[in-house]
């Protein structure tokens, strides 16, 4: 019998000591998300702070990761500074390979070092330099000085890292991946800042016997997969325009936040779509390590620094989410300016959506005589880029007052200096949605409060009838979909392929017959591990609200439904009580 | 006799398709290392990708630095590959001018054979098998 545990690298840096645990069951827990919970219910403290420096700061990946096409994600767990509850964000790059080959199903940061440091995770190489001379350095110059402090594995190996924000313990910093990837949401970034980790290396130089034990059914089914990937019309869609090509979709049916979601179309919308950006700034696009479809969208940014044509020029990514929340969301209708805000947020390592969000808030608190000028520094209005880039500098680096209480969120902020009923805030700062009603409860509700936590936007595009019982079956169904894909770890690009069947075919090519036969009830389970971690971590679904100005919102479907919204939350949180509910065993044992 | 060119590598998207695909195939390995081609990134991925591989020499000097003939000269350039020969001396990876010869932890070589295994999978159509011109393929004095 094959060995189906999981291999485990926990660093701890208080001791500059780390141990390498045979933990779990592949069977049981997947990988990806079951696997960062699992690992947090045994190494987390679910009652300390997220800043506890034991907190546990996890990256893990699945069973299938590296051995077919988009099984190229890493998911992070962890305490969130945001709510302070059990959390998980995801990434590509070339982390996950990065794992992979460097031979660990997940990395586990653990305790707190005395200075700042990179650590550096190999096949034969566990260690940490002093990185405190790059405490306060921004996102890409920090990425720049550890791609020569840490030389070697160049093309195999991935660095993540943080900004400013990070170190100021933002609720919203990311940790950037390999340039163009990030740990967005829910303040990853902060937890490795508190932890006192500027950046962290793995390089995948180890080499591995193929999965399985028939190497020639493993390469045909490969090859299938492969090309099922990159053939249908579906990839086409992630590939092509990308992401971005839903701007104009979204203005269109009247769902795209505008103007902090005073708005949800706008006139000016052409400025940011995604033809636009294709057309006038897209100059390549790359990939996450072993996906063929490279939907990661490059543009150029061409600044003007001095009379007389001196350019400098940069690269930027750009997809849906980021054009929505420093493009429409505050009112900057212009391609160009939006990768500059982009560039911005990049490099103070802050989650775009919240940041941009955030600004919204500001901007119209500001509009409305709640804050003041000396408060927000910049002129905030919307469409004033140069403002909102400077803006972006104040939050990365909590620069006063209000910028801190800013950077700790829309919610934070708005219950200090007033103006809750405009701050789009469903759990976290909103994503790029204005569907309707199932959205609207699905993220303030869902476990990551994000969008693709269960594919709520999309119903809501379609005619349903309003009924809370099915939507939040729905929900249910469809974030366990979810869950087998993060635990694997798919890209959620890839689930119109990756359908059961196929996924039953690959667990058996690499030796996993077990799995692909309990591959429901497995997801199930881990389904709801995560949600006993996040009720264990003090969540109370019951506690949170919809601001009014989401209930004011119109789409093409008309007018906002107050009973309907209401209803379904309370159906979504009985479902989500179930679902977290501790287990039997765990009852008698306490 | 065709070759591997990556010439078109400035689409590369750096999704190492062609390397997993190389290994998996040819040397039936589960990694993006010991493969006859692999991609680095130039310095950070915003200066993009460049391949490793063999250029297809004639005369090859890893076959000249081959003690056993486990490297041997394959007509129209570049090596054919006898594992059994081999007696892991490394001196291959060295002699190669373009660091195309990889050694695992065994110092067992890990070359492309010029078999374009690898192009379909490249989703960017950066790779191409194609004949090696006949005024190239021995250079100076050979060629007369
Ligand atoms: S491996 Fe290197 S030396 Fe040998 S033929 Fe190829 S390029 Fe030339
Ligand atoms: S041509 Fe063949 S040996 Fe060379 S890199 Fe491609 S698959 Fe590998
Ligand atoms: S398959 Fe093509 S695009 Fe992908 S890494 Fe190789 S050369 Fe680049």
């Amino acid at each position: 019998m094959a060995d189906t545990a999981f291999r485990v690298c926990i660093v701890h840096l208080d001791r500059n000591k780390a141990d390498i645990v045979s933990f779990g069951d592949k069977n049981v827990h997947i990988g990806g998300s079951g696997l960062a919970a699992a690992l947090f219910e045994t190494y987390g403290l679910p009652t300390e702070p997220w800043s506890h420096p034991d907190q546990p700061l996890i990256f893990a990946i699945g069973c299938l990761t590296g051995y077919f096409p988009l099984m190229s994600k890493v998911v992070c767990g962890f305490k969130s500074p945001h709510h302070d509850q059990y959390a998980e964000s995801h990434a590509g790059g070339r982390l996950a390979l990065a794992m992979r080959f460097a031979g660990y199903d997940a990395v586990v940061l653990r305790g707190k070092a005395k200075l700042p440091v990179a650590v550096h995770v190999a096949a034969k190489i566990i260690e940490t330099k002093d990185a405190n001379y790059l405490w306060g350095a921004n996102a890409l110059t920090t990425g720049r000085v550890i791609r020569r402090a840490f030389p070697g594995a160049s093309g195999h190996r991935s660095i993540l890292r943080i900004g400013p924000a990070g170190e100021t313990l933002s609720a919203y910093a990311c940790i950037n991946v390999d340039t163009f990837r990030h740990f967005g949401r829910l303040g990853a970034g902060s937890v490795m800042g508190v932890k006192n980790v500027k950046a962290l290396v793995i390089s995948g130089d180890g080499d591995q016997d193929l999965p399985g034990t028939d190497s020639k059914a493993y390469a045909k089914l490969f090859k299938k997969v492969y090309e099922d990937m990159t053939a249908t019309e579906m990839m086409r869609k992630y590939h092509d325009l990308g992401t971005p090509g839903n701007v104009a979709p979204l203005n269109a049916l009247k769902s795209l936040p505008t103007r902090n979601l005073t708005q949800t179309d706008d006139p000016e919308m052409e400025g940011i779509s995604g033809e636009t950006f294709a057309k006038n700034l897209l100059i390549r696009n790359t990939a996450c390590a072993g996906c063929p479809v490279g939907c990661i969208h490059v543009g150029m940014l061409r600044e003007q620094f001095q009379d007389e044509h001196r350019f400098q020029i940069r690269q930027v990514a750009y997809d849906y989410e980021l054009i929505f929340a420093l493009g429409a969301m505050i009112g900057v209708m212009n391609a160009s300016d939006c990768l500059a805000l982009m560039d911005e947020v990049e490099k103070q390592g802050l989650d775009a959506m919240s940041a941009g969000v955030a600004l919204a808030w500001a901007t119209e608190a500001y509009q409305k005589g709640l804050l003041t000028r000396e408060q927000v520094e910049e002129d905030l209005a919307f469409g004033n880029t140069a403002a909102y880039k400077e803006a972006i500098w104040c939050l990365g680096h909590a620069k006063n007052e209000f910028y801190a209480d800013l950077a700790k969120g829309v919610a934070h902020a708005a219950a200090k200096y007033g103006g809750e009923d405009f701050a789009c805030v469903l759990g976290q700062e909103m994503a790029g949605y204005a569907t309707g009603e199932t959205f609207f409860a699905s993220q303030s509700l869902s476990f990551r409060h994000s969008h693709l936590d269960t594919g709520a936007y999309g119903y809501d595009q379609k005619k349903h009838d309003k009924d809370p019982v099915k939507a939040t079956a729905y929900f249910v169904e469809d974030e366990r979909e979810r869950v087998l894909l993060t635990s694997l770890v798919s890209c959620l690009f890839a689930r119109g392929v990756f359908k059961k069947p196929l996924l039953a075919e690959c667990l058996r090519a690499v030796g996993l017959p077990e799995l692909a036969e309990n591959m429901d009830k497995a997801a199930e389970d881990m389904q709801r591990l995560r949600w006993r971690m996040r009720l264990a971590t003090g969540y109370e679904p019951e506690k949170t609200t919809i601001p009014k100005r989401f209930l004011e919102v119109q789409t093409w479907a008309g007018k906002m439904d107050p009973v309907y919204l209401e209803n379904l939350r309370q159906s979504y949180i009985t479902a989500i009580r179930e679902l977290g509910a501790p287990l039997p065993e765990e009852e008698k044992q306490d | 006799m065709k070759i591997l060119r990556a010439s078109r590598m400035d689409r590369c998207i750096g999704c190492h398709s062609c390397s997993l695909a190389c290994a998996r195939q040819v040397h039936k390995k589960f990694s993006w290392s010991t493969a006859g081609i692999r991609i680095k990134s130039s310095g950070g991925i915003t200066t993009g990708f460049e391949a490793r591989l063999c250029l297809a020499c004639d005369p090859a000097p890893c076959v000249t630095a081959c003690p056993t003939g486990a490297f041997s000269q394959r007509k129209g350039g570049g090596v054919l590959v006898k594992m059994k020969l081999c007696i892991q001396c490394g001196k291959c990876a060295p002699a190669c001018p373009v660091d195309a010869v990889y050694l695992d932890e065994k110092d067992q070589p890990f070359v492309c054979i010029h078999c374009g295994r690898c192009v379909d999978f490249c989703p960017h159509d950066c790779l191409e098998m194609r004949q090696k011109q006949d005024h190239v393929r021995q250079g100076g004095d050979v060629n007369g």
